[in-house]
């Protein structure tokens, strides 16, 4: 029964996503000076903001677990960390494609780029560590601590980049006051949305199970042994 | 009133990656014991000494020494155990006596226990080679020393004649008796079986993680 | 018998540290020459422009020295591993706070005193001139070596730990690094050329947020790192 429901819950969303894709590269019209290529920030955008999203739920599982050590909790924050990686890394791709037609290069460094950059590559290191370590309970607490320490680090990396160069402007929401292209990007970052939510319950499970795995205990074969002095 | 039990295990377990080194586990060791612990490489008798060190924690199952939950009051159980465990916990860099002075400074005693300590195990304290030159015996002296120098309510030895001449051993011996005439709780695993049925008055066996009526 | 308190155990841990260093300082050479060796790698690599290199010169120093922090980390742990002595030093029992502060201080001033190293060298390889008051340049190298120092000693902790542990500690260490390396290298360019515009109290003000925000971290954290 329950599969049943997640079978039809993933069509459901796979339908949604096959619309929001019509709507963003058929149905929303062409920007006026960037022509059909501006059709990348409905992927883009949705992408990128994932990707945050995906790291902050990794930062508060990362700080759950250490208050209160559980296998889900660690299961979600492998699961979160590496979607963080994964979409952050396609949406850059998809930012510096974007670029290179409109703004003449494929990459910037202003402070929301780069800090999005130096992210994927701390999170390459949680995935490391993670790869790493052995033993199950060490490497849930030591890759909770890494993720702290980059979570922390996020807004610092983003200010001292700002005053160290700024001209990002430009690509801050771009003139869509075209109500066709909001209603066509509200559309794709719900469904992305609900294709990242199909990911994580996916990928939580599976990290779950091999937490499992790591971790159960035999049964005894002896019982209860008492030493008494004599 | 009756005074708690020196350690009480209760199902404890340890897993290590994929392999289990201790099962299920219950044991109650009372004050004052005097327990020699066998069982084959691999047994689990490491991993079951340093749990009762607290040095590990169990992956489940409960662990009370002197009446403390080893979970919840670790430092105070710490304070009253000692383990002499196959590392040395020296600094190769420094001497004999600077690694000792290092614990009577994080112990609050005076200095010149440090020279005693060494001492009394045959170690002579203006010796200022690093411990790097030291022979396996005399490092297994400093680590006994160092044991020693803490007084603890609960001496935990894995090995301890591994690396020891006779005159060494004897020596020991002589130490761990003194031990237990104050009063000290003793687990000893050994495979010198003879000597630890002399110094002990109870037998753990362990097989495989688990504990085996010897 | 009294058991020192935190502040006390790291004074007597950092004395240890000290020591310790002291006594391999037949690697410190090493890690000083190494140091030099970069920048020289850096002069070859950019050069021979030299107003070019000049311009550079901040820059390079806090490269060098965060390519030498990773030795002098991983080093500090290593002597910790080879007797399992941190083990040790937990079951005491110490403090595990005052580990941490006791080997983050001792790192930090080892990385201090090689980058007062590397600033002559830079004055004379690349015709550095200190235009600024020399307390400045003194001040950024000390907040710069405490921000390397306290991400460094805790993952330096989790590195020495784990597979791989000589590429683990740069790829967690770098990424994080980042802000304090801009600030640094920003500031000491502009000790070396001069700061028209003020800008320097800024990048001052954001290493020491960095020192404190990353210290406090370090102490809550350092105890759950090092627990079995």
């Amino acid at each position: 029964m329950r599969r049943g429901l997640e079978i039809a819950a993933v069509v459901a969303i796979a339908c949604i996503f096959a619309y929001a894709a019509w709507v963003g590269l058929v149905w929303a019209p062409p920007d006026r000076e960037m022509g059909d290529v501006q059709r990348i920030m409905y992927a883009h955008v949705p992408m990128v903001q994932m990707m945050l999203l995906a790291g902050t739920i990794n930062f508060v599982a990362s700080v759950l677990y250490l208050f209160r050590a559980s296998w889900k909790t660690d299961a979600i924050a492998e699961a979160s960390a590496e979607l963080a990686l994964v979409f952050g890394a396609i949406g850059t791709t998809l930012g510096a494609i974007w670029g290179r037609p409109t703004w003449g290069v494929y990459w910037a460094w202003d402070p929301r780029l780069t800090t999005v950059a130096i992210l994927l590559v701390a999170y390459a290191g949680y995935m490391a560590l993670r790869r790493f370590v052995d033993d199950p309970e060490r490497r849930a607490v030591w890759a909770a601590v890494t993720a702290i320490i980059i979570a922390v680090d996020v807004p610092i990396i983003y200010f001292s980049v700002k005053w160290w160069k700024s001209l990002h402007q430009v690509q801050s929401n771009p003139r869509t006051v075209d109500p066709q292209m909001v209603h066509a990007l509200r559309w794709n970052i719900s469904a992305f949305f609900l294709v990242f939510i199909v990911f994580l319950i996916a990928r939580y499970r599976i990290a779950l199970a091999a937490r499992m795995r790591e971790t159960t205990v035999p049964e005894a074969v002896q019982g209860t042994r008492q030493v008494v002095a004599s | 009133m009756e005074l708690a039990p020196a350690f009480q295990l209760h199902e404890v377990s340890k897993r290590f990656g994929a392999r289990w080194a201790l099962v299920r586990l219950s044991l109650t060791v009372p004050r004052g014991a005097a327990v020699l612990l066998t069982g084959h490489n691999g047994s689990g008798k490491t991993t079951l000494l340093r749990i009762l060190a607290t040095a590990v924690r169990p992956s489940s199952g409960r662990v009370d020494v002197l009446g403390l939950d080893a979970a919840r009051e670790p430092d105070t159980v710490r304070a009253q155990v000692g383990l002499l465990s196959h590392a040395h916990y020296v600094y190769e860099d420094l001497s004999g006596l600077e690694n000792m002075v290092v614990l009577t400074r994080l112990l609050g005693e005076p200095r010149a226990t440090a020279a005693t300590g060494m001492e009394r195990l045959g170690l002579d304290p203006r010796d200022d080679r690093p411990v790097r030159t030291y022979s396996a015996g005399m490092r297994r002296r400093l680590a006994l020393a160092r044991l020693f120098l803490k007084q603890p309510a609960v001496a935990l030895l894995d090995e301890p004649f591994v690396e020891l001449d006779p005159t060494g051993v004897s020596e020991l011996e002589a130490r761990i008796r003194e031990l237990r005439a104050a009063g000290t709780t003793l687990v000893l695993a050994t495979h010198h079986i003879e000597q630890g049925l002399q110094l002990c008055t109870d037998r753990l066996h362990l097989d495989q993680g688990r504990s085996i009526a010897a | 018998m009294r058991r020192p308190g935190v502040l006390a155990s790291t004074w007597v841990l950092f004395r240890k540290d000290l020591l310790l260093e002291w006594r391999s300082r037949a690697r410190i050479n090493a890690l000083v020459f190494f140091s030099l060796a970069t920048l020289l790698l850096f002069s070859f690599a950019l050069g021979p422009d030299t107003a070019l290199l000049r311009r550079g010169a901040g820059g390079y120093l806090w490269l060098a020295l965060l390519l030498s922090s990773v030795l002098a980390l991983g080093e500090s742990f290593r002597v910790e591993r080879e007797n399992s002595s941190l083990e040790g030093l937990r079951l005491v029992p110490v403090d595990t706070r005052a580990i941490f502060l006791a080997k983050g201080i001792a790192n930090a001033l080892l990385l201090a005193a090689l980058g007062l190293l590397l600033v002559p060298v830079l004055v004379a390889l690349l015709d550095v001139r200190i235009v600024l008051p020399w307390e400045r340049l003194l001040t950024i190298i000390g907040l710069g070596c405490l921000a390397i120092a306290a991400p460094g000693t805790l993952y330096g902790a989790i590195a020495s730990h784990a597979r791989a542990r000589d590429v683990l500690l740069p790829l967690l260490l770098f990424p994080i690094l980042i802000p304090a390396l801009v600030a640094a290298a920003k500031g000491t360019a502009l000790v070396f050329e001069g700061d028209p515009m003020g800008q320097l109290p800024s990048w001052i003000a954001l290493l020491g947020g960095f020192d404190i925000i990353y210290w406090g971290l370090g102490v809550v954290l350092f105890p759950r790192v090092i627990e079995e």
